[in-house]
């Protein structure tokens, strides 16, 4: 789709989709990892900096793959490139930042089966984003999961030190928080139209 | 580590191997596994029940295969291989769906291809296909993905009732019925499962303090 300017496909995946409040992508890490501020901004970070990667390599893949009439290979050759990215990013942090590499430690493993990544890569192909829109949109769709667990590891913060019911406490409490993010986040639709 | 609960590679396959994902496990209420779909699809019956289908299907045949593989697969690359194990069944669902009906494909979107990623299926070929025979890892993941599609059902009725009137597209309620659209749209799904994990969790702690009295009253 030609029509979309890159400045509207950044602000449609930083804030009007979102992809944790409204295509509900990236759940397990949002609710899993959101417990401090700290931790949540290199878990952002992380995941943002694999989400470029990725999505590059996806749109290299994606182009040979047409090429050759084999897109039923598509997913598979996805979720290897996917998997093999995250174990280079792991690789070269550790030999040129050290101390970046332990700040990220646990959680580059895990974005592997971070449902986000594996969606960046198969929307921008759906939507036949051309090289530098895919791009745009993996850098705006990387902050908009930062924006979100960071939102949410704020308000988790507080809640630490405030008294609720016994029943509530833990996933309920946080799902509860994520839908009314989720409400304020309706709130951008207007934008995009 | 083995689980006590877990019966080892002898252990006879019985009834409790099937129940244990429907109950005692269940991936969506108990373990808070594979949120994202549980969440993006639940916004009508037939949505829900062809998501919870497609996943069971993936599940028993990638568990299948991973158990019958399970003395030839290194190591080291195992998580490789099962990730292009549940990639392969995934495409094989992908296709049917694409091919039985293009409407109910589009309104579930990328999330067919998104089941790839469902930590639920990862975990039951990790946790327990590359441990155990054929029979009985098929049997537990037939149980998990049952307990998987009730867990959707759950909340995808929930939805559809309040958001849009309707059970399966047939309206329940009469005319004059203002839908509450809010919960056929994202907040809702967020809304609607924690007001189903409250209810357990009440239910729980309920259980709990009631064994608590029953101590209390035998001990006197």
């Amino acid at each position: 789709m030609e029509h979309e300017s890159l400045s509207f496909i950044f602000l449609n995946a930083l804030i009007i989709n979102n992809f944790v409040f409204s295509l509900y992508l990236g759940i397990c890490p949002f609710l899993g990892v959101s417990g401090k501020i700290d931790t949540a901004w290199h878990m952002g970070l992380a995941t943002t900096f694999v989400m470029l990667v990725s999505s590059v390599c996806a749109f290299v893949i994606n182009s040979l793959l047409v090429q050759f009439g084999i897109e039923y290979l598509r997913l598979i050759c996805y979720i290897a490139v996917i998997a093999s990215a995250v174990q280079l990013v792991e690789m070269t942090t550790k030999k040129f930042s050290p101390t970046l590499f332990r700040a990220l430690g646990i959680f580059l493993p895990l974005i592997t089966t971070n449902c986000a990544i594996l969606g960046l890569a198969l929307f921008q192909t759906f939507r036949e984003y051309d090289f530098l829109q895919s791009l745009v949109y993996s850098i705006g769709a990387g902050l908009g999961f930062t924006v979100a667990i960071l939102l949410m590891a704020g308000l988790r913060e507080r809640l630490d030190l405030s008294s609720v019911p016994d029943v509530s406490q833990g996933a309920v409490l946080s799902l509860t928080l994520a839908g009314i993010l989720s409400l304020a986040f309706m709130g951008f639709a207007g934008l995009g139209s | 580590m083995q689980d006590f609960r877990h019966p080892t590679e002898s252990a006879p396959v019985n009834m409790d191997t099937f129940l244990l994902g429907i109950w005692e496990e269940n991936p969506v209420f108990v373990m808070l596994l594979g949120m994202c779909p549980v969440l993006a699809v639940t916004n009508s019956v037939l949505n829900a029940i062809t998501m919870g289908l497609a996943t069971t299907f993936v599940m028993l045949c990638s568990s299948a295969l991973v158990s019958s593989l399970r003395h030839h697969i290194p190591k080291q690359v195992r998580i490789a291989t099962y990730i292009v194990i549940i990639a392969t069944f995934v495409t094989v669902v992908d296709y049917v769906i694409q091919a039985i009906s293009l409407e109910l494909y589009r309104s579930l979107g990328a999330f067919i291809q998104l089941i790839v990623v469902n930590c639920m299926i990862l975990g039951r070929a990790e946790s327990y296909a590359s441990r155990h025979g054929v029979v009985s890892s098929m049997v537990n993941s037939l149980g998990v993905g049952v307990g998987f599609t009730i867990a959707l059902l759950c909340l995808g009725s929930v939805r559809e009732l309040l958001g849009n009137g309707s059970l399966l597209g047939f309206a329940i309620f009469g005319e004059g019925f203002q839908p509450w659209v809010i919960m056929i749209l994202p907040p809702g799904g967020f809304f609607v499962l924690a007001g189903w994990l409250l209810l357990f969790s009440w239910m729980k702690q309920r259980d709990a303090r009631r064994a608590q009295q029953e101590e209390v009253l035998h001990g006197a």
